[in-house]
Parts: structure tokens; C-alpha cells; sequence
């Protein structure tokens, strides 16, 4: 710790970080631009001036750049100083001299961050007469806008995209005072994180383009704290509403989770909620002629669910609690999991490894802290985005530390040590099926089959001392591949081991178990990573139950009346002609869901559910961190929560075991109740009855617009706003204007921090947790001095089966999440269905590229347009799983030509 | 007495005084041009519509009487999509007009507005747009801000060089 003095006022800081950082965690405000706490400082804008002074007797001082100033013992410095001061607003002078008379038409106005620095300063008027500097603008994809006339040249947008986010086709064109930010063409931005840059740049010439389509100004939205939906990692989000539309998402900053960052695909794949698909009246097959209120539907399912022949299937995409009221509803017993067969195993494993491995799985923040990483059959970039952006920050930490040891530069002198470094990477293995995008910063790919990435997994292992037997008939190269990683792994002190779901084959996570163990048990801080398909896959583990066939058998065996499917589309899950003869055998399929589907077509009972942004619920992230995600608005006309409509079937069904539950609070108790790994979840956010000075937490920022005008059109007596019973937060602008709790932060808004970057009032310090910690609540935790349990089965080589291929999963961060696509924007980034084939296959096969191939799976046919890589091992075939289109379900799975 | 007699003689000199009373409606005071009443919405020199829906007023509306929603032409030019003034709850204070941008949104000299039915006092874009430039003649926003719309591209505006070419070299 060391001294600093401040305006004469002395304060006790960490050493070593710099004295900007530590002026924001004082509470201090200072302007800046170019520095980000995830990006460090380069000491560019020249903004974050302060005076600093030799001793106590030093009266005259001279400016120093806080951003690159290292905290000292004994530093003392003055951010009041007149002349600092004057210095600061004559550069924002500077900067603004060429900033367009734009903010009534820019969509930054009112979130950003010049304006309010340009306040903060106190520069209010332009000296500057003469003409000002225009630029063209490019198209940079769906995703976002271009103004380029509002740059302020922070550099910021490059240092994030390409030095942060390992982007290619962002960067700076031109020179002197004509430096220009954009594409070497016009086009779409290509890299998955090109989102952030809306947050990133702190005016607005990057803005979000489907916020544009329906523009609010941030003042107007109600906010809610939410978590995404788009995959299994959890990130927080802000979800933003206005006129009963979702208008935008926005990173919420969580230190352990996501930080400041989000991947395209949570941040854009928003737009199902506001889709023209969504269900929204209750429906009866055969009772067209007039609308049905739910007191109705209620009544008509009143005897349609006769216990024991009436069963309920879950989701991976539904809320904890949903689940867990279904669950309650039709009882243990007759409760399935809706995933599919490969899905259910892999969450099994998945389960059962981080439950009784002695080996952490780390949250993203803490992944990003590796020193080695290994990567078995997962292509992270598609699969779980935000997860390869820690990968990125993980492998850049061993050069780092050379970096920082031979130059002596502090880490957050950003610009001098990537100097130093200059490309190298630390040590980062991927064994996948194909090429992925983390590959360019790899020591080495390598791309062959899932059970031949399984066996050098287990060469690894072996190698690193796990007590398994040794792998026969490892081709030299793999041999060598797997003595490299083993090296490699031994040498670091923090190992990282990812894999998971994305090549369906269960040896590659039980390989990633295997060499996390053996690592451990050699004194290294190893870390394993699971991924997971969908955003509650773990939570739907940890509650258990049977499997989805099991559900089949007994509906074609005729024991089952009834289905109550939840938030799920079974023909997702299952092989389009069993869901087919599933659905001709059940007498009533009830379907809670917000989307028309294939299998609403299907449903005889169709009941609105809400979605993220209409519902509370609890999601449990491959980590096994239990969040809580809150209603952004209320739903429209009869939409609301699934667990809800559930608890009123219960009622009127007079279910004992859901008798007396109401409200959220009522279910997460009765939740945390059922089974001991879920002690707790009650607790991850204040309940219902929480009030700061009597008050609830308002939704709103208190400039809140248009509450008197906006339904006047329907009826000019303004109607109640609707109550939230069952959370602290309330649907209105009134309530503690104070901070809330760090769980349930509605937005980020701070007297004169207008932009996302008040975060920095919300933490701790710059860039760690939030003041009352992260949120959320592990809810599984390394069993220590636990006995690795070992995995002993090596599967044998893979061999071309001839006249088959094997099948075998591709996914797209654009396409193959099955709400996202809803958002044209994201629809447009999507692939068309394609079937990747080895070039020597598809020569055998007499087809070439763009060809159709004509395959059986399962003795069913499928046509798919064929596309040629190389780098596919022969004898397998990739199909884009998930993506529109493809309707070929259980992959990896044989089929015949 | 005295002050009975002097009372009814000065109530009798009233009757040789200048009228103040307005015989309202048939005769209506001149009202001044800053007046604070009837909201409209004005155009553009080029009869544009001003409003750029950029939610100022109805920040600044202390009543929050003033919805709209924001949209854009595929030139770039942005409108309201609907904008709605609940005058059965506005205060006519003016803060409106001070906050636009662009001169959009004026109070004009005119209180006639009174209804039977309530519902009537709800302004539609329609109800609220007029055919003039109001107060602010000559004004026009996007002769000075720099995004490009139909009929002027980036440089063109008032105060702007040529776009940059970002390929030359030249200092």
C-alpha cells in the first residue's frame, strides 16, 4: 500500500496501478478517453491531465498524464488545479473542434461519454470558427452504423477490435489529422464482438444498428438486470424496453462473469421477443371461433391431466423455476429432461465431472488469467463466444510476463507491452475437427476426428502421469503432439482445459476431466472448462430426471394421456418422424412457449409464456453459477411467466405439492428446499419484500419520458402501472435513487456519467467486482482432497466406414442458437444449410461443391448442398446443427449413402 | 357617507373610462408573438418536417404530456414516427420549445383549445404538424449538422470541408 496525496488530502492506495485508475476507484472524477480499464492506457487524448508535485514545498508542479503515471509512496498530485484544469478543457476544445453539430440525431446522445466529459470540464463554448473536417461513412454489416464525422480519434475501437478481440478488418486508414477508423472496404464486420464497439467508442460513431430500427434515447427504457439467453456461459445483460417492444441489450458489467464485454450473438439476438411469431393468446385446437381467456383454458385442462397418465417435459432454455413447477406439477416420476439423447449424456458427464473432481471450473474472468491452454474438440468462437475472448486474454499472459520481467513496464501500459511482445502467444493447443477462429494463435492445431482428439487427450494424460493405461497405435505425429502438449501443460502454473459440447462426442470432456486431474495432482492450479449448448442445460442436469426417449417409449406404449411440454420444441430434440408418431399418440399436448413452432403445430393447448425480458427466473451457467435474470416489462394481454401459468394449473388441479406457492420468492424457496446443490438459490438476489429507505429499486431512470402521453392515444385516463409482486424492483420511475444491490442493478447511471462508463462508481475498484460483489452463486464447488475419479476407456482409431459418413456437429454463432435467428439482423450473418465433405469423399461420392448429396440417416432421407474442406478428416461429414433447415437431430450420428 | 357618495361617484366616472373588458369572442386580444400556447410542430425552409425525434422534449417535459417515437427515411433523415402531446395534462411552460434543437416544436400565440371530451385533447402528429416555419424562419438543421440526408451529402452543409480523402498523402 502507499500514501498519495490528493488536493491535500492523503489516501491510501494500491502501488503499481496508475494514478487515473486510482483516482476513479477514489471516487474522484476525471476525464478520459482513450484509456479503458479492460484495455489499459496509451496515454493518446491527452485528457486525464492532473499536476504533480516534487514535495510539499513544490507549489509550481508540472502536468502529468494520470493515465501513465505509476501510484507511488508519497506521490502528490492535484486534479483541482487551475491550470490542470484549464489544460483539460482546452483539449476537449481541440477534440471538439471537428465534432459535427449531430447529437439531437445521434443515437450516443444522452449515453455518451464526450458529452459528459465536455461537461465535466467545463468547455461550453466553441472558439473554433473555422470549417470542419467530413468524412464518408462505410457499411459495416446489420449490426452496426457508421458516422465517422463524430471521431475524436481515441483509438479506442481499433485497441479493442484488433489488439483486444483479435479482429482482422477494423483498423485506422490515412494520416495526420485525417486518420480515418473503418474497414479497407466497405462490408460486414466480421469478428463476433464487433457489438462492443457500440460501447466501446465513446461517441457515437459506432452506435447499435437494431436499436436504430426502434430508437430510445437510454432515459426511456425500463431496464431490467437479465442474464443472455444465447448460450451456456451466462453473461449479464441489460435489457432495455420501451412501448412493450425489447429496443436493446447491453452488457452488464459482472467481474467474474462477462466484464465489460458481449459476445454479437447476446447482444443482437434479442429480437424474438418483439417477433410476429410470438404466441399471445391462449388457444384449444377446435375451439377457433372465439378467444379463450385463461380462466377458461384452466378450466377446460382441469380434468385433462389425470395423475400417472400425465407427464411433463422440460427445457434447457426454460427458468430453473419453470422447470422445477412442472417438475412438482406432474410429479418426479413422470418428469422428462427435453433434451435430446447426445445433449442429456453430455450434460450428465458434464455434471458428474465438475461434481466429483477435485478441479475448479473457473469462471471467464478467471479463465483469462491462464497461462496454457488446451482445447479439446471445441470450436469456442461458435459455440460459447465469450468464453474464446478469455482464451485470448489467456494466451497472451506468458509474453506478458516476459514482457513486464525484461522491459519492467507495469501490464497496463498497454501500448509498450504489446511492443514488447510483439506476436508472440503463450502456449495454446486445439484439437478440433476443423479449422476454427482461435487458430491463428495457436502453438498448434490439429484437425482430425472427436475420437482420435479423445485418444491424444488420453496420450496426454497418460503422459502427465493419470493412472490409465497407454493408447496403442498413435500415429508418430500424434505421439509427438501429445508429448508437446504434456510439456507444455507441466510448464505452466495456472493450466487451462476446454471442451464440451461442440463436437457431441462425450470422450473429449472426459479426456479434459482426465488431464485437469493428472495436472492437479502434479501441483499445478489446473482449471477445467465445460461448455454447455444452451443457457440452463447444467440447471436442468442438476435437477434430474428421466430422459427424453424414456418420454417417447411410454407415450407410443400408450400409458400417457397427456403432455405438458415446457418452453421446448421437441422437433429440436427428437428425429422429426419419431416427434411425428410421439405427437399422433398423446391426447393432449399443452405447450407453454412464446414462439410458434413446430411443435405449437402440434399442441392442442397452446399457453403464452413470457420470455427472458417478461419472465423472472434463475439460470444455472456451465460454471454452475446460479443468476437470476428479472422481468424487463410486464407481458402484453395474457403473456405471462411459465412457472406462473404452471402454479395456476396446479391450483386448479388442487396439486398438493404446490399448494401455498405464489410468487417467485414462494417457488425459490420451495426450490432451494428440494435438494441440497441448490442450498441457497433463494438468496441470490433480495427478495420480493427488500426495500432501500422504504423504497423499491425503480426500473426507470428518473428522466423518464412520456408517462402521460404515451397510451393517451387508447384511453387519455392513464391506467395503473402494473405492480411487480415478486421482485424489489418496480415497473415505474419511483423508488431509491440510491445504488441498489450488485444482483439487481436495473442500469448503470451516475450523477454526470451518462454513458455505460459510470460503471466505474459501481466497483470496488476499476475493473474488479461490483461494491457488494459479483453477482450470482456457485453452486458447485471442486471436491478437494477429493479422489480424481479417472476415466480408463480409449475409444480405437477412427475409421472411414465405407459407404457412410459420420456425421458430425458444426455450429454457428449466427444460426445455430434457436431464438437468436428470430433477429433479422442475425438471420442475415446466418449460413445457408450446407453438408461439409472431405474433397476426396466428395469426389468418391461423384459430387462437387454447391452439389446436392442425398443421405440417410436413421432411414431417413436428407438432401444437403455440399461444401468441400480439406482439412475435414475422410469418412466424416460436418452439418451445421441447429441452423434453420437442418432438421437432422442426434448428431454425431452414421449415415448411409 | 362621504366615502359612500365618493365610491358611487367613481363607479359613474367608470362609465366615461376606456373599455378593458374584451368582448370575447366576437372581439380577441392581441396576444404577443412569444405567447406560450397552441404546441405545433413546424417544417423547414424546404418544407421538410423539423422534428428529428431526438426526445428532448419530452425529456425536458415536466408533465412527461410529450411521446414519440423516432424513425428514419432511407435517406438518412430522421421523423418522428408518432408523436403524441397530451394536452388535457400539459402546463404549457414552455421547456419543450427551449429544448428542441432544431426550432421543431413552438408555442404559438393561440389558446382556443378547449373540448367537451377529454379524449380530444390527445395531439396527434397530424393534429400537431402545420404548414409553416413558425417563429424561426429560415432555420433549417441539417443545413449545419453533419449527417448526410437526401439532397446533401457529407461536405455539403454549412462550415464543412469536402470528405476527406483518406487516400492521399498530402499534408
Amino acid at each position: 500500500m502507499a500514501i498519495i496525496h490528493i488536493d491535500g488530502k492523503s489516501y491510501e492506495v494500491k502501488e503499481g496501478k496508475n494514478l487515473l485508475e486510482t483516482c476513479l476507484s477514489l471516487g474522484l472524477d476525471l476525464p478520459y478517453f482513450c484509456w479503458h480499464p479492460a484495455l489499459g492506457s496509451v496515454g493518446a487524448c491527452r485528457q486525464c491531465a492532473v499536476k504533480s508535485f516534487k514535495d510539499e514545498k513544490d507549489t509550481k508542479g508540472k502536468l502529468i498524464m494520470s493515465c501513465m503515471e505509476p501510484v507511488k509512496d508519497q506521490l502528490r498530485i492535484s486534479v483541482s488545479d487551475k491550470e490542470a484544469a484549464a489544460f483539460r478543457e482546452q483539449v476537449i476544445g481541440w477534440l471538439m473542434t471537428n465534432h459535427p453539430h449531430d447529437c439531437a440525431v445521434c443515437d450516443e446522445g444522452g449515453s455518451c461519454h464526450l458529452q459528459d466529459m465536455t461537461v465535466m470540464t467545463g468547455h461550453s463554448y466553441r472558439n473554433y470558427h473555422f470549417s470542419k473536417r467530413t468524412y464518408k461513412n462505410q457499411y459495416l454489416g446489420p449490426f452496426l452504423n457508421h458516422e465517422m464525422n463524430r471521431c475524436i480519434q481515441c483509438y479506442r475501437c481499433v485497441r479493442f477490435y484488433k489488439d483486444f478481440a483479435g479482429g482482422k478488418d477494423l483498423d485506422v486508414f490515412a494520416a495526420h489529422n485525417h486518420v480515418y477508423f473503418g474497414r479497407y472496404k466497405e462490408g460486414t464486420l466480421e469478428s463476433e464482438f464487433s457489438g462492443n464497439l457500440a460501447e466501446v467508442c465513446p461517441t457515437g460513431v459506432f452506435t447499435d444498428k437494431t436499436l436504430k430500427q426502434h430508437y430510445t434515447r437510454k432515459w426511456d427504457m425500463t431496464y431490467a438486470p437479465s442474464i443472455c439467453q444465447g448460450c451456456g456461459l451466462g453473461c449479464n445483460i441489460i435489457a432495455g424496453e420501451r412501448y412493450g417492444s425489447l429496443r436493446q441489450i447491453s452488457s452488464r458489467y459482472n467481474g467474474a462473469v462477462n466484464g465489460y464485454f458481449l459476445c454479437d450473438r447476446g447482444r443482437y439476438g434479442y429480437e424474438f421477443v418483439n417477433s410476429e411469431r410470438r404466441i399471445r393468446e391462449v388457444a384449444i385446437r377446435g375451439l377457433m371461433d372465439h378467444a379463450i381467456d385463461p380462466g377458461a383454458a384452466l378450466q377446460y385442462l382441469q380434468d385433462k391431466l389425470p395423475p400417472g397418465r400425465t407427464i411433463g417435459i422440460g427445457s434447457p432454455r426454460a427458468s430453473l423455476e419453470s422447470n422445477f413447477v412442472l417438475q412438482q406439477l406432474v410429479g418426479e416420476d413422470n418428469f422428462y429432461l427435453g433434451m435430446s439423447d447426445a445433449e442429456h449424456d453430455l450434460a450428465t458427464l458434464a455434471l458428474k465431472i465438475l461434481k466429483n473432481g477435485p478441479v475448479r471450473t473457473p469462471s471467464m474472468q478467471e479463465a483469462a488469467t491462464a497461462d496454457a491452454v488446451l482445447i479439446l474438440g471445441e470450436d469456442l468462437l461458435n459455440t460459447a463466444p465469450m468464453m474464446a475472448l478469455s482464451v485470448r486474454q489467456a494466451v497472451r499472459k506468458q509474453p506478458l510476463q516476459d514482457a513486464m520481467n525484461t522491459t519492467h513496464v507495469p501490464a497496463w501500459q498497454d501500448a509498450a507491452v504489446r511492443e514488447a511482445m510483439q506476436d508472440k502467444h503463450g502456449p495454446f493447443y486445439i484439437l478440433h475437427i476443423q479449422p476454427t477462429g482461435l487458430d491463428e494463435i495457436a502453438t498448434r492445431t490439429y484437425h482430425t476426428a472427436p475420437d482420435n482428439i479423445t485418444r491424444i487427450g488420453f496420450a496426454v494424460s497418460q503422459l502427465l502421469g493419470a493412472p490409465v493405461a497407454a493408447v496403442k497405435d498413435l500415429s508418430e505425429e500424434e505421439q509427438q503432439l501429445a508429448q508437446a502438449i504434456a510439456d507444455a501443460l507441466l510448464a505452466a502454473e495456472r493450466p487451462l482445459i476446454i471442451a464440451g459440447y461442440g463436437c457431441g462426442c462425450e470422450g473429449t470432456m472426459r479426456e479434459a476431466a482426465n488431464i485437469s486431474w493428472a495436472l492437479q495432482q502434479k501441483g499445478k492450479a489446473a482449471m477445467l472448462v465445460l461448455t454447455t449448448p444452451e443457457c440452463n442445460s447444467l440447471g436442468l442436469e442438476m435437477l434430474g430426471s428421466h430422459r427424453l426417449e424414456t418420454a417417447v417409449n411410454a407415450v407410443l406404449d400408450g400409458d400417457i394421456d397427456t403432455v405438458i411440454i415446457l418452453e421446448n420444441d421437441l422437433y429440436r430434440r427428437l428425429d422429426r418422424h419419431i416427434a411425428d408418431q410421439f405427437f399422433q399418440h398423446c391426447k393432449e399436448v399443452v405447450l407453454l412457449d412464446h414462439l410458434y413452432n413446430a411443435t405449437a403445430e402440434k399442441a392442442t393447448v397452446l399457453l403464452p409464456a413470457g420470455t427472458f425480458a417478461e419472465s423472472d427466473g434463475t439460470l444455472v451457467n456451465n460454471e454452475g453459477r446460479a443468476q437470476r435474470f428479472f422481468q424487463v416489462f410486464a407481458g402484453s394481454g395474457v403473456v405471462q411467466e411459465s412457472w406462473r401459468w404452471l402454479l395456476q394449473l396446479g391450483a386448479a388441479t388442487n396439486n398438493a405439492r404446490l399448494k401455498n406457492l405464489v410468487y417467485l420468492d414462494d417457488v425459490t424457496q420451495a426450490l432451494a428446499r428440494s435438494a441440497a446443490i441448490f442450498a441457497g438459490i433463494d438468496h441470490l438476489t433480495p427478495p420480493a419484500d427488500f426495500r432501500i429507505a422504504g423504497q423499491k429499486i425503480p426500473r426507470e431512470p428518473h428522466r423518464y419520458s412520456g408517462r402521460t402521453a404515451m397510451l393517451a392515444n387508447v384511453n387519455v385516463s392513464e391506467p395503473k402501472p402494473p405492480e411487480d409482486a415478486d421482485t424489489a424492483l418496480s415497473f415505474t420511475m419511483e423508488g431509491y435513487r440510491g445504488e441498489p444491490p450488485s444482483s439487481m442493478i436495473p442500469f448503470f447511471w451516475w450523477p454526470g456519467w451518462n454513458s455505460v462508463q459510470s460503471i466505474n462508481k459501481f466497483q470496488t475498484e476499476v475493473g474488479c467486482s461490483l461494491h457488494d460483489g459479483d453477482s450470482g452463486k456457485r453452486l458447485i464447488e471442486p471436491k478437494a482432497n477429493g479422489q480424481a475419479p479417472y476415466f480408463s476407456y480409449s475409444p480405437d482409431n477412427f475409421v472411414p466406414l465405407a459407404g457412410h459418413l459420420m456425421l458430425v456437429p458444426l455450429y454457428h454463432i449466427f444460426g445455430s442458437e434457436e431464438l437468436s435467428v428470430h433477429t433479422p439482423a442475425v438471420a442475415e450473418r446466418m449460413p445457408a444449410p450446407y453438408i461439409l465433405l472431405n474433397p476426396e469423399d466428395a469426389q468418391r461420392y461423384q459430387v462437387v461443391e454447391s452439389h446436392q448429396l442425398q443421405l440417410s440417416v436413421n432411414g431417413h432421407p436428407y438432401t444437403f448442398t455440399v461444401k468441400t474442406d480439406a482439412r475435414l478428416h475422410k469418412g466424416m461429414a460436418g452439418i451445421p446443427v441447429g441452423l434453420p433447415g437442418i432438421d437432422v437431430v442426434g448428431v454425431p450420428v452414421l449415415a448411409k449413402l | 357617507m362621504f366615502s359612500l357618495l365618493r365610491s358611487m361617484w367613481l363607479v359613474f366616472l367608470h362609465m366615461f373610462h376606456k373599455r378593458e373588458t374584451y368582448q370575447y369572442p366576437e372581439e380577441r386580444a392581441p396576444l404577443p408573438a412569444r405567447w406560450r400556447g397552441r404546441i405545433a410542430l413546424t417544417r423547414d425552409p424546404d418544407g421538410g418536417e423539423r422534428c428529428v425525434g431526438c426526445y428532448l422534449c419530452a425529456a425536458a417535459c415536466p408533465v412527461d404530456c410529450i411521446s414519440l417515437q423516432a424513425t428514419e427515411d432511407e435517406h438518412g433523415r430522421r421523423y418522428p414516427e408518432f408523436f403524441r402531446i397530451n394536452f388535457s395534462r400539459c402546463i404549457f411552460c414552455g421547456f419543450c420549445e427551449e429544448a428542441c434543437p432544431t426550432y421543431a416544436i413552438q408555442l404559438l400565440p393561440d389558446f382556443e383549445m378547449a373540448e367537451y371530451n377529454r379524449q380530444n385533447l390527445v395531439y396527434e402528429k397530424e393534429n400537431l404538424l402545420i404548414n409553416s416555419e413558425g417563429k424561426y424562419p429560415g432555420y433549417n438543421y441539417y443545413r449545419v449538422a453533419g449527417m448526410a440526408i437526401d439532397g446533401k451529402a457529407k461536405g455539403e452543409a454549412e462550415h464543412e470541408e469536402p470528405p476527406v480523402d483518406i487516400k492521399s498523402l498530402l499534408p
